[in-house]
């Protein structure tokens, strides 16, 4: 269960692989008000580390890794702050210069594997266009390459399994097949933005098996984007609780679920069901939606939903706090005896 | 119902045993519609008869026959006969050989003209929708322009420009009035694919712009283009047949062409009206081949039908 090997990897600057700082993302349409995604957000990713990214719905998570991999549209967005992977601002590469990392350096799993492969070239084709691309194999390296990829991601009878096409497969064989093509070039840093959100449940366990093993093996850093406790529980050795496009709460995994600091933790982490709660007793919910939130500028975005807003949480913005390897952004937090 | 769900479960089995295409299942599905059936054989007719017209057609379509001709006078063409079918056209040749030849040239100008219109358009809405941009809207603006002119007139416009109208004046004015057309819906398909999850999956890969414009995108796109071509190619006959019908194709009267034999047989419309029904209902049967083949493609291709 714990993943021992950097468990203990503590989030400083020097030695981390990546590191976000002071991420934001803020969409200009014109004639409508600007919508801030992502507010000041910063954090590490150690070699080989998994840190999952949580919150619920619209808390800028995918606008997060999307401005990570440098994906997001040239217009209509304003990007700020710094990525720096190896000494180097992913933010101020240009556009070749980014092409060129993508896929070799840092790759990408995205939510829906139905629609993320191309649906008129087989399954093989897309393997071997990015081991061609990034590693210059030429053809029949790369399609061996490739199948041997297939047959380790679990894909059976890889090699017939090359000319099929991804409507030919299942959802979570397609899932199996992007996990292989992102992964084909040895990427230090995988992002994976809800890879298992659109499986069935058995199926998630599967894929996210297979992601466990497959960073560890290939020592790649993994960036989890999750809504689900669940898969952080899990996978992530550190956990970023995201709300309103800022990092509210940042803590080793165990000591995130063992005593949650954050009121918006702690509410998410009582509205998992429980195996050994009386039965008939109801989860209880955070209250409210995200479209109450206030902006961050003055406030806590979350007071309106928050059971321990103070007077203060309306008019003072809380700043981020770390003590002892937590980051806590909050006026008032749950007690840390209080689990 | 069980039965079609039993066949559901089988075809999707069989699916996943063999490597089948998208374009072969359209193609499993274009054979179960009877629209399609019917467009394919016509098309298959009309293209078999053009084929091999010299060798189908009874009599040299550019010869006078004296024994049609001794019976020809103002007020009385003759009419079908022992060895000249459908009769005699109004210069004494044999009119069925005649309108035999003729779908050689109908067929050469509505696939020609669809072809270089395609070639065209593709190329415009390919730059188009994968630069974006000024270059987008310029080409756009110039499309839209076109588009706002009927096509008839356009192609008449343009086929009028030419000093001495000939087959190519008409191949080529037809053809730019498909321009706008495949170059607008490709576009949109195009534009449709920059943001579709592929494409961005695809530029997470690094891959390559000029990879992810021809392989990742326009194989994606080009599906409603290729359906618009087999329909515009019953606009091309049409057209075709339309400047023909009104001088502005080939100057040589004794030409076979079914819109040229429209227009020259309206000075006989009283004297024999066969000679205006068969080119006109002929065009019709092979403009409406290519229709109905190009709706039920259109079916056949929609994402919307496909599991
Ligand atoms: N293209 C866009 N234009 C304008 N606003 C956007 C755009 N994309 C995202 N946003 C805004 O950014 C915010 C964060 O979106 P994001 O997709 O990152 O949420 P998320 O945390 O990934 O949610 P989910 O769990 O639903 O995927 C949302 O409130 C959304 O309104
Ligand atoms: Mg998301």
């Amino acid at each position: 269960m714990t993943a021992a090997h950097s468990a203990a990897a503590p989030l400083t600057e020097t030695g981390a692989l990546l590191s976000v700082r002071d991420l934001r993302v803020v969409f200009q349409r014109r004639g409508e008000p600007p919508t801030v995604a992502v507010d000041g957000v910063s954090f590490d990713v150690a070699p080989g580390q998994v840190v999952g990214l949580v919150g619920e719905s619209g808390c800028g998570k995918s606008v997060t890794s999307m401005a990570v991999m440098r994906l997001l549209p040239d217009r209509g967005v304003r990007v700020g702050g710094s990525v720096v992977m190896d000494g180097v601002d992913l933010l101020t590469l240009s556009d070749d210069e980014m092409r060129r990392r993508r896929g070799r350096d840092l790759s990408m799993v995205f939510q829906d594997p139905l629609t993320s492969l191309n649906p008129v070239i087989p399954i093989g084709l897309q393997v071997t266009e990015v081991l061609r691309r990034h590693r210059g194999m030429n053809k029949e390296a790369a399609r061996k390459a490739a199948a041997e990829l297939l047959e380790r991601v679990g894909i059976p009878d890889p090699r017939r399994r090359l000319d099929s096409y991804p409507h030919q497969l299942s959802g979570g064989m397609r899932q199996r097949a992007l996990i292989a093509i992102a992964l084909a070039c040895r990427p230090r840093l995988l992002i994976a933005d809800e890879p298992t959100t659109a499986l069935d449940v058995t199926i998630q366990a599967q894929i996210l098996e297979l992601l466990k093993e497959l960073v560890r093996e290939t020592g790649a850093a993994l960036i989890m984007i999750t809504h689900d406790l669940g898969v952080v529980a899990g996978l992530c050795e550190t956990v970023n609780v995201l709300y309103g496009g800022r990092i509210v709460e940042r803590a080793q995994r165990h000591r995130l679920f063992t005593t949650p600091r954050h009121p918006y933790t702690h509410g998410l982490l009582r509205s998992i069901p429980r195996l050994d709660a009386p039965p008939g007793e109801e989860l209880p919910a955070i209250r409210g939606s995200v479209v109450d939130n206030l902006p961050w500028a003055d406030n806590c975005a979350f007071a309106p939903r928050c059971p321990r807003a103070v007077e203060r949480c309306v008019g003072v913005s809380p700043e981020e706090e770390t003590t002892g390897g937590r980051l806590l952004r909050c006026h008032n937090p749950v007690p840390a005896s209080a689990d | 119902m069980t039965a079609t769900w039993l066949d559901r479960r089988r075809s999707r089995i069989d699916d996943l045993a063999g490597g089948r295409s998208l374009g072969s299942e359209a193609l499993r599905r274009l054979r179960r519609e009877p629209a399609a059936i019917a467009g394919a054989v016509i098309i298959g007719l009309f293209v078999v008869v053009a084929a091999f017209a010299p060798l189908i057609a009874p009599h040299d379509a550019a010869q006078p026959f004296p024994e049609l001709q001794e019976n020809l006078r103002p007020g009385s063409i003759p009419g079908p006969q022992p060895g000249f079918p459908l009769g005699s056209d109004q210069l004494g040749r044999d009119f069925l050989s005649r309108m035999i030849l003729a779908s050689q040239q109908t067929l050469l100008v509505g696939v020609l003209a669809t072809l270089i219109g395609l070639a065209v358009g593709v190329v415009i809405g390919t730059v188009a929708g994968a630069l974006g941009g000024w270059v987008d809207t310029v080409l756009m603006r110039v499309t839209d322009v076109l588009l706002a002119i009927p096509s008839l007139l356009l192609a008449i416009s343009v086929a009028a420009l030419a000093a001495n109208p000939s087959q190519t004046t008409v191949i080529i004015a037809v053809a730019i009035v498909g321009v706008p057309i495949f170059a607008r819906l490709l576009r949109g398909s195009m534009l449709a694919q920059r943001s579709s999850d592929h494409v961005l999956a695809a530029t997470a890969l690094g891959v390559r712009r000029p990879a992810i414009v021809m392989r990742h995108m326009l194989p994606n796109a080009i599906g409603p283009v290729i359906v618009q071509a087999t329909l515009t190619l019953a606009t091309a006959i049409l057209d075709a047949a339309a400047l023909s019908f009104l001088g502005l194709g080939d100057a040589d009267p004794g030409r076979a062409e079914w819109g040229l034999m429209l227009a020259q047989a309206q000075a006989y419309l009283e004297v024999r009206p066969a000679l205006a029904f068969y080119p006109a209902i002929a065009i019709i049967v092979v403009a409406l081949g290519f229709t109905l083949l190009g709706e039920s493609l259109r079916e056949a291709l929609d994402p919307k039908g496909r599991r």
